[in-house]
């Protein structure tokens, strides 16, 4: 056991190496990275300060280990724009951006479960071909799209719900619909294969043949088991929403970490958009590692896989 | 004993249909054979020869590609073919209880023992959740697993695969059932746990008075279990009659090839005798009798017409045209 | 004859059996359509898409009120033709998208078949910078460089191909070690063909089937990618008529509910995407059952 977390462990640290160097090294690649981290408008003097500050006539891995050095002591910039250190902007919004995905991943998994059960249950019946239509509509409407046609729909049309902003529960439903309609989508898949899977099995066959109630045996013995893989992407889908949810948050004008990179990529605030792009690598290397070994703890016969 | 059989089955077919309804593989094909009180029958056969989906349509438990397209089944005088599934529900578990193959499989793995084998209690007698508990804690006593208190609580994983199929056991005789349908009950068991569980099976029939359907290809089991045994190739019963008949004079050729490819010890001969070929593809069966192309003695009738049953004595039969 | 040789020889024999059993004509025609469009964009088009006029803004579609024939699915904010915008767009949206995926393909399928087939650190090393690279979501990453390379359409297509080819690779790397197994493969090794003939001539062919579906599966996902990107401002530039661009203007007019400039532009989206991923999911399942699991 301890071999198989030190490996996935020693993977993790790996692929944040990977990431930083390659966030360094696309920087450097358009010659003069300085231009980036300046801020539009500096001063000549400004500029040499910066380079010299990041050591731009070293040699290439010295300035990647004061970058580094840097990323290890949280030090992650300041912001152009509003003039603070990056990662305190961030940690601000994080909560809002969490919160969005919370009720997203929730709208997703009450849409995705029920409809994927029903799917598997009368797999191939009338309720499983709309399940395959809602299914590629899912993937086929970009997720701003359904925030845009939200607001029209809502705001515009009916006036029941704010377009935009934060503050009221109402604030927060279009845009998590809109957040958790591409998911929803890929977890009404994926309950319905689990599903049918579970369905197949000598445990549901044993427990019809103990004659027990076809609802209880879907609710009861088919229901839990096939949940198990769902639970296991939802887990990991919650960080993917946070980082993806910038198109969304843009479009409501809702003030998370997704809405932070669009003002960063605005107002051409380098060091927001590097700082994101680093923390979202980071967060979903963690999340995955956390999941390896979640199951590695749950399931023995993992852990001396290879 | 009253006369009439407990399970009377004529002409049962079952076939399965492809999707297109373009592949018909007949699964069962007229099979008939009654099972009286407190009596055990052998069905024996090759994989593929239609045993586990005669169980499954006496139960219609089958897959939606199965069909039960002729026949009667006859349980206690009631037709079991035409009850609406609300009462068959009723019946499985309660009156006819099964035992499958894998016990490793046949358990859920997120509930424990005692809610798994409580369940039947509290579904078809209304028992308290108490009172399933303590009933499941019996009846582990029942089927000989040590410490029933401590196993109730235990979940499939952690108990060995003897004691798992005993579990098993306890859920089919929970509800007390009539009779008692075990397909291969002991094929994925260590032999040395085989005639434990065997025996453990016995002692439960004469506790209960239950009759059994003891399906399997090992005619070992079968001489040591069963009074009457029915040998099924490619869907149909070729023979059928009292165990020590069968054994001591088959009249089918494949009932012959079978009793003698069992190898014995200390025998001269040295060499294992075996059935030439391979049993038949169920969805594109040889013309007249299935077996007639791996037949040491057929006849040229053979290839065309499908042979009938014949009574060789009474209680005994076999479809064979050397019997015509 | 090797594999290969066989594989492609049997190629028009699939073509017939394709016909045969069906083709899924529905994708098949919006995508061909679409690609009409796009080609003979210049001839089709009413109006320049990039030309506005100031008195004709805002109008909706001829068949509401305020509308005319002139411009039939209404104009935008500063006066140009809404239909003329979305067929241009069309033309953006598969030359991207198209553009993206193969060479995102060719990238990926390359690497991966050298990660696969080499092994050692060739793969330790492809690998890494794959998962590093996959921990990463695509919009975000694409976000990045764009912002360090400033828009543009060609900027455009390289970014998504840097940012999409590790799929590729990932799949093609499974399927190549699967093969490698192959007694065919091993024949050719003990025959004493070189690494890369055996690379060219036996792997390839033979990871060709899952790149396509692939490539079918991720023309929906790039589009969908772009149009987000130009939505957000690091996409195609403007004037140039991308649909994503088309949305973000189209906000402007939103909350004074003029429907048409957020609708259209989303139905041609998705009407693409819908359409790459039903002809990617037929695709699959033809090619090669086993393909299942992508």
């Amino acid at each position: 056991m301890k071999r198989f977390v030190v490996r996935r462990v020693g993977y993790a640290l790996l692929s944040l190496v990977v990431l930083s160097a390659t966030i360094f090294v696309f920087v450097r690649l358009t010659g003069d990275p300085s231009v980036l981290l300046v801020e539009p408008g500096a001063s000549k003097a400004d500029i040499d300060a910066i380079r010299a500050d990041l050591g731009l006539d070293r040699p290439l891995l010295v300035q990647y280990a004061v970058f580094v050095k840097g990323l290890l002591k949280a030090d992650f910039g300041r912001s152009f724009y509003y003039r603070t250190p990056v990662l305190e902007l961030y940690l601000e919004r994080l909560p809002n951006s969490l919160l969005l995905a919370v009720v997203a991943m929730a709208f997703s998994l009450a849409i995705g479960i029920p409809s994927g059960i029903l799917a598997a249950v009368r797999v191939n019946g009338g309720w499983d071909r709309a399940g395959k239509i809602f299914a590629l509509l899912g993937l086929s409407m970009p997720s701003f799209w359904v925030g845009l046609l939200l607001i029209l729909f809502f705001s515009v049309y009916l006036g029941w719900l704010p377009s935009s902003g934060s503050g009221t529960p109402w604030h927060v439903l279009m845009p998590a619909f809109a957040l958790g309609w591409y998911f929803a989508a890929a977890h009404m898949r994926l309950t319905r294969s689990s599903m049918l899977e579970v369905l197949g099995s000598e445990y549901i066959k044993l427990a019809r043949l103990k004659g027990l109630p076809e609802a209880l045996v879907i609710g009861k013995h088919a229901f839990k088991n096939a949940l198990i893989p769902v639970l296991t992407l939802a887990g990991i889908n919650l960080v993917l929403m946070v980082n993806v949810s910038i198109v969304v948050e843009t479009v409501f004008a809702w003030p998370g970490v997704g809405r932070l990179l669009y003002e960063g990529i605005s107002f051409r605030d380098f060091p927001v958009v590097q700082t994101t792009v680093i923390l979202s690598g980071v967060m979903i290397v963690a999340v995955n590692l956390a999941v390896d070994l979640m199951y590695a703890v749950i399931d023995p016969r993992i852990r001396y896989e290879r | 004993m009253s006369d009439t059989p407990l399970l009377d089955v004529r002409g049962l077919t079952t076939h399965y249909v492809s999707a297109r309804g373009t592949r018909v593989t007949r699964a069962v094909e007229d099979v008939s054979f009654t099972l009286r009180d407190g009596e055990t029958l052998g069905i024996v056969g090759e994989s593929g020869s239609g045993k586990s989906t005669l169980a499954l349509s006496l139960l219609r438990l089958l897959p939606p590609a199965a069909r039960i397209v002729a026949g009667a089944v006859r349980f206690e005088g009631e037709d079991l073919l035409n009850k609406p599934e609300s009462e068959m529900r009723r019946i499985r578990g309660k009156r006819i209880a099964m035992i499958l193959q894998d016990p490793m499989a046949s358990l859920n793995p997120l509930f424990t023992v005692g809610d798994q084998v409580g369940e039947p209690l509290r579904v078809h007698e209304g028992a308290t959740r108490r009172g399933a508990w303590n009933r499941a804690r019996e009846l582990l006593g029942a089927v000989r697993i040590s410490a029933p208190a401590a196993r109730v609580r235990n979940y499939p994983h952690e108990l060995s695969g003897g004691m798992r199929q005993r579990i098993v056991g306890a859920i089919a005789i929970s509800c007390g059932p009539r009779v008692l349908i075990a397909d291969e009950p002991t094929t994925s068991l260590d032999v040395t746990i085989q005639a434990q569980y065997l025996s453990l099976l016995r002692e439960l029939q004469r506790a209960q008075g239950l009759a059994m359907i003891f399906i399997t290809h090992n005619l070992g089991i079968v001489a040591r279990m069963c009074d009457a045994v029915a040998v099924m190739y490619a869907g149909r019963i070729v023979e059928a009659g009292p165990v020590r008949r069968i054994f001591g004079a088959p009249q089918h050729p494949y009932t012959r090839a079978l009793i003698e490819s069992i190898p014995r010890l200390g025998e001269a001969n040295g060499r294992l005798t075996a059935i030439e070929g391979q049993p038949p593809d169920p969805a594109a069966l040889p013309t007249g009798c299935a077996f007639h192309p791996r037949c040491p003695q057929r006849l040229e009738r053979c290839a065309t017409e499908v042979p009938h049953d014949t009574a060789i004595a009474t209680d005994h039969r076999t479809a064979c045209w050397l019997h015509p | 004859m090797n594999a290969s040789r066989a594989a492609v020889l049997a190629f028009p024999g699939r073509l017939a059996s394709f016909r045969r059993e069906g083709w899924p004509m529905v994708p098949i025609t919006i995508l061909a359509v679409i690609a009409l469009l796009a080609i003979f964009a210049d001839v089709i088009a009413p109006h320049d898409p990039q030309v506005g006029l100031l008195g004709e803004r805002f109008r909706p579609p001829a068949w509401q009120q305020g509308g005319s024939a002139a411009h039939l699915l209404g104009t935008d904010h500063v006066g140009r033709d809404v239909l003329s915008r979305l067929i241009f767009g069309a033309r953006v949206s598969m030359v991207v998208g198209f553009t993206a995926v193969i060479f995102a393909g060719v990238v990926g399928t390359v690497l991966g078949i050298l990660a696969g087939y080499l092994g050692g650190w060739v793969d330790q090393v492809i690998m890494r910078v794959t998962d590093a690279w996959l921990a990463l979501p695509a919009l975000t990453f694409a976000i990045f460089l764009a912002a360090i390379v400033g828009p543009s359409e060609m900027n455009i297509v390289i970014i998504l191909g840097i940012v999409y080819w590790t799929r590729y690779a990932r799949v093609v790397r499974g399927e190549v070690l699967s093969l490698k197994e192959r007694d065919y493969v091993r024949l050719a090794i003990v025959a004493g063909c070189s690494k890369r003939t055996i690379m060219r001539r036996h792997i390839l062919p033979n990871v060709v089937n899952s790149a396509i579906v692939l490539a079918t599966l991720m023309l929906g996902v790039v589009i969908v990618t772009e149009a987000a990107l130009s939505f957000l401002g690091v996409g195609v530039p403007p004037p140039k008529p991308a649909w994503g661009l088309m949305l973000a203007d189209g906000k402007k007019g939103l909350m004074a509910g003029y429907w048409w400039l957020t609708v259209l532009p989303g139905v041609c989206i998705m009407l693409m995407v819908l359409s790459a991923n039903l002809l990617g999911d037929w695709l699959r399942v033809k090619l090669d059952p086993q393909l299942r699991q992508l």
